[in-house]
């Protein structure tokens, strides 16, 4: 008996001992670059691992259904993807586009008819597990990796019933994830010569030197609103050397401008480009990933909120509050940041800007 | 010659006008009016007495000359500033208009929207820090690079964690090579729609990038390459951008990159780290890289199942288009730009292939129905941006200007024409097609499309 344990204990310490070895081994690395790197502890890994691919390696277990779905959407994903999925305006829409017969055959009808205006993320994509995987990873828009598994579940049943793919009724789950056949797995191709520098590619131009066109037909040209569409060209230009920016808040000129260089913008007038005040704050401290001057965003525009504090006494510190401790509830269920690293200054100006509706 | 303007200047004093002592004394004692007297004195006998040469009007008769030539500048007469005065340095402020640019309505979110590469102004192949184009999809960070971490796992014996002080102590490599955006030009694959070449052709820059191989790296973790075809490279933003990199087309060139132009990467650009992978569309040279899973099957993942896929006519969506084909483009004279004068001009542009090395560009000033083969500047690289030159004397006429590469696989960059009979007119990305500039008679460029 006494042997034997002794036995035993001489076991234990020798597998102590290669354990030891092997995790001092993986420490130090490989001998090529001995000290470099340490080994993945299986915490660090399933941490950072969330990866989900198309048979479904690295799903969590887990289930949500479409009404739980349906909740979620509607407090932290409609106002930007819209109550269906419709939405247009800040990104494309979810929903659309798609048919019962679309999901028999596996490929969407609408795609090479061109009925639809735009494609929809269901027109498009080929595995659920696409959706899962983004929306786990990156959603909502401005907390990702705020969602539970069982809300990511019932967030793609929800997007699922969107394309009546599934019933109002569905239960997504692990168990029966693999089973859901969107309408186009079959429209995805990889057969084209740019996956590969080795594959050869699908058009190739000329080499004609010379009488190449007979006669050259122009078929596009800029539209004329388009011409300052990206504001004053000239500005968007070196204001010497031999190639200027056309002053595109003009008519174009009759005449070439001429050596004296008459009629063009100088390097003594450039002025700085970079923006500067309250407009400059609101995109460069990120409020403008949320509010836009007219529109809705994540947040309401600037002129709702201008016309929301029109004439109140005590907006002006009310919103300088909520700007810095954020906020909820007043716009909708999507929490307002705490704006933390603005000074009183900057923050001052910012609200009275908006209160001007950003003007 | 514009008569130039009759104006009154400071004229700077002679130097050493006042004595030794004097500076000392006002040093220890400061400038009082008894010692600022002295000082006057001083200057006016410096200056011989004559106290109206301390404002010197320059007369000078029409034709005597150029201002800039005659007449002393403020640089030239005055003490300039000490170094360092800039410790990082800026441009001049005469070059304050070539800056990155959104282009207005293309997005309506700036966190995940473009900011464009001002390429009618730029030189040679390799482009400022400061104007390299940005793509973001959920908006950047400046990520803290003592708490950046580089995990690699997957089908390796070793999965690994390396810290930034880790892997800069690894052989690197230092590389130039352009990175182009696989929606680059994607805007006029229907017809014309903007008006300059920063934002037809602006999602391009060029650079050099330091890093370590990666395949030293998956090497290091004991990488089944024989089961591992494919590689996930994740990125430590918000939107965990994820793309399935091939490894066995870009297991030799990749680099996993933390420098560029010789400073570290910018944090719009990546900052600490982000994937360098030549010839393949930007969207998979993953920005804030934090994770490397070496995988046997590609991932799905959303922005190469619902993004960065090209509609073809058939109704079929063309997936891992990763490969940016032969291009090129003249960037001066370009759209929305004005000649001065008829006579002599050196017209440039880029070209740059996803297969290889550039071996030609010709120049058309008719509208591709006669070509003339430019010069291309050293150094010609692979997967880099070559410089192009060539000399044309405008007589004034209209004309139209376009540039056509060919690579040394053979391929010619065809017109858009060309691509659009076998692509269709919704695919996005990818379009490589000939640019066509069009320069009207008085001496302003336009974007057009031929044929």
């Amino acid at each position: 008996m006494f042997k034997l344990d002794k036995l035993k204990i001489r076991l234990g310490v020798a597998a102590l001992i290669t354990v030891t070895a092997q995790f001092t081994f993986a420490q130090s690395g490989s001998a090529k670059f001995p000290g470099i790197g340490r080994v993945a502890t299986p915490a660090e890994v399933t941490a950072w691992d969330i990866d989900v691919r198309p048979d479904f390696k690295g799903l969590p277990k887990g289930s949500g259904s479409v009404e739980k779905g349906q909740i979620i959407w509607e407090a932290q994903c409609a106002s930007c993807h819209g109550t269906f999925g419709e939405s247009n305006e800040i990104f494309t829409p979810i929903a659309g586009g798609t048919s019962k017969e679309d999901l028999k055959t596996g490929r969407v009808a609408s795609l090479k008819d061109m009925k639809q205006p735009q494609r929809t993320t269901l027109m498009k994509v080929p595995t659920v597990s696409t959706l899962w995987d983004y929306i786990y990873r990156a959603m909502p828009w401005n907390a990702p990796r705020s969602l539970t598994p069982d809300d990511t579940y019932a967030l793609v049943a929800f997007i699922l019933s969107l394309g009546e793919i599934v019933p109002d009724d569905f239960v997504l789950s692990d168990k029966n994830i693999a089973e859901i056949k969107m309408p186009n797995r079959n429209g995805m191709t990889t057969k084209h010569g740019f996956w590969n520098v080795k594959d050869k590619p699908d058009v190739n131009g000329s080499a004609c030197m010379h009488n190449c066109v007979p006669f050259v037909q122009i078929g596009s040209t800029l539209p004329d609103f388009a011409r300052n569409a990206h504001e004053n060209i000239a500005e968007q230009n070196r204001m010497y050397g031999p190639y200027r920016g056309a002053d595109t808040t003009k008519p174009p000129i009759k005449q070439l401008p001429g050596a004296s260089g008459l009629g063009l913008a100088h390097a003594a007038d450039t002025h700085s480009s970079a923006a500067k005040g309250p407009s400059a704050l609101f995109k460069n401290e990120n409020c403008s990933a949320c509010h836009a001057p007219n529109a809705k965003l994540v947040g309401p525009s600037i002129v709702d909120i201008a016309k929301k504090y029109e004439g109140q006494s005590g907006a002006v510190d009310k919103l300088m509050t909520k700007v810095k401790v954020g906020g909820a509830g007043v716009w909708g269920s999507i929490p307002m940041p705490a704006q933390a690293q603005l000074s009183d200054e900057d923050r001052k100006a910012l609200v009275v800007w908006m209160l001007t509706g950003g003007k | 010659m514009e008569k130039p303007a009759n104006q009154a200047r400071l004229v700077k004093a002679p130097e050493h006008f006042i004595s030794q002592e004097l500076i000392a004394d006002i040093n220890t004692n400061g400038l009082d009016e008894k010692r600022r007297n002295f000082l006057q004195k001083g200057f006016m006998s410096a200056l011989g007495g004559v106290s109206a040469g301390l404002v010197s009007p320059i007369a000078m008769a029409a034709g005597e000359g150029d201002p800039a030539i005659l007449e002393k500048q403020e640089w030239q007469t005055t003490l300039g500033k000490n170094v360092a005065t800039m410790p990082y340095g800026v441009p001049s402020i005469y070059e304050s208009n070539l800056i990155r640019r959104e282009s207005p309505g293309l997005t309506r979110v700036s966190a995940a929207s473009v900011a464009f590469t001002p390429l009618q102004g730029l030189f040679g192949t390799i482009t400022p820090n400061g104007l390299h184009f940005e793509r973001h999809h959920q908006g950047w960070y400046n990520v803290d690079p003592d708490k950046h971490r580089l995990m690699v796992n997957g089908i390796v014996k070793n999965p690994r964690v390396f810290t930034m002080n880790d892997l800069m102590r690894l052989p690197s490599v230092s590389r130039t090579h352009f990175i182009e955006c696989g929606a680059n030009t994607g805007l006029e694959w229907g017809n014309v729609a903007v008006p300059t070449v920063q934002y037809t052709h602006g999602m391009l820059s060029c650079c050099e990038f330091t890093g370590v191989p990666l395949k030293v790296l998956l090497e290091e973790c004991g990488a089944d390459f024989k089961n591992g075809k494919f590689m996930l490279a994740e990125g430590g933003d918000g939107s965990g951008m994820t793309r399935t990199i091939n490894l066995e087309s870009c297991l030799n060139d990749t680099i996993v990159a933390w420098a560029m132009n010789g400073e570290m990467l910018r944090p719009e650009n990546g900052f600490p780290l982000r994937l360098v992978v030549p010839g393949v569309q930007g969207v998979s040279w993953v920005k804030w890289l934090r994770r490397l899973e070496v995988g046997d099957m590609p991932w799905n993942t959303k922005d190469e199942a619902v993004h960065y896929i090209e509609l073809m006519p058939s109704g079929d969506h063309r997936q891992y288009a990763s490969i940016q084909e032969c291009k090129s483009v003249i960037t001066t004279p370009s759209g929305g730009q004005q000649l001065l004068d008829k006579g002599f001009y050196n017209v440039s542009g880029m070209a740059w292939s996803g297969r290889g090395k550039i071996t030609r560009v010709d120049v058309s000033f008719d509208g591709g129905n006669n070509w003339r083969t430019a010069r291309l500047e050293t150094p010609v690289l692979t997967k880099s941006i070559t410089r192009f030159n060539i000399d044309w004397v405008w007589d004034g006429s209209p004309a139209i200007m376009q540039s056509r590469a060919v690579d040394d696989t053979g391929y010619i960059q065809p017109s858009i024409k060309t691509l659009r009979n076998v692509r269709g007119t919704r695919s996005i990305y990818h379009n490589n097609a000939i640019q066509s500039w069009k320069l009207d008679s008085n001496g302003e460029v336009s974007n057009v499309q031929v044929g």
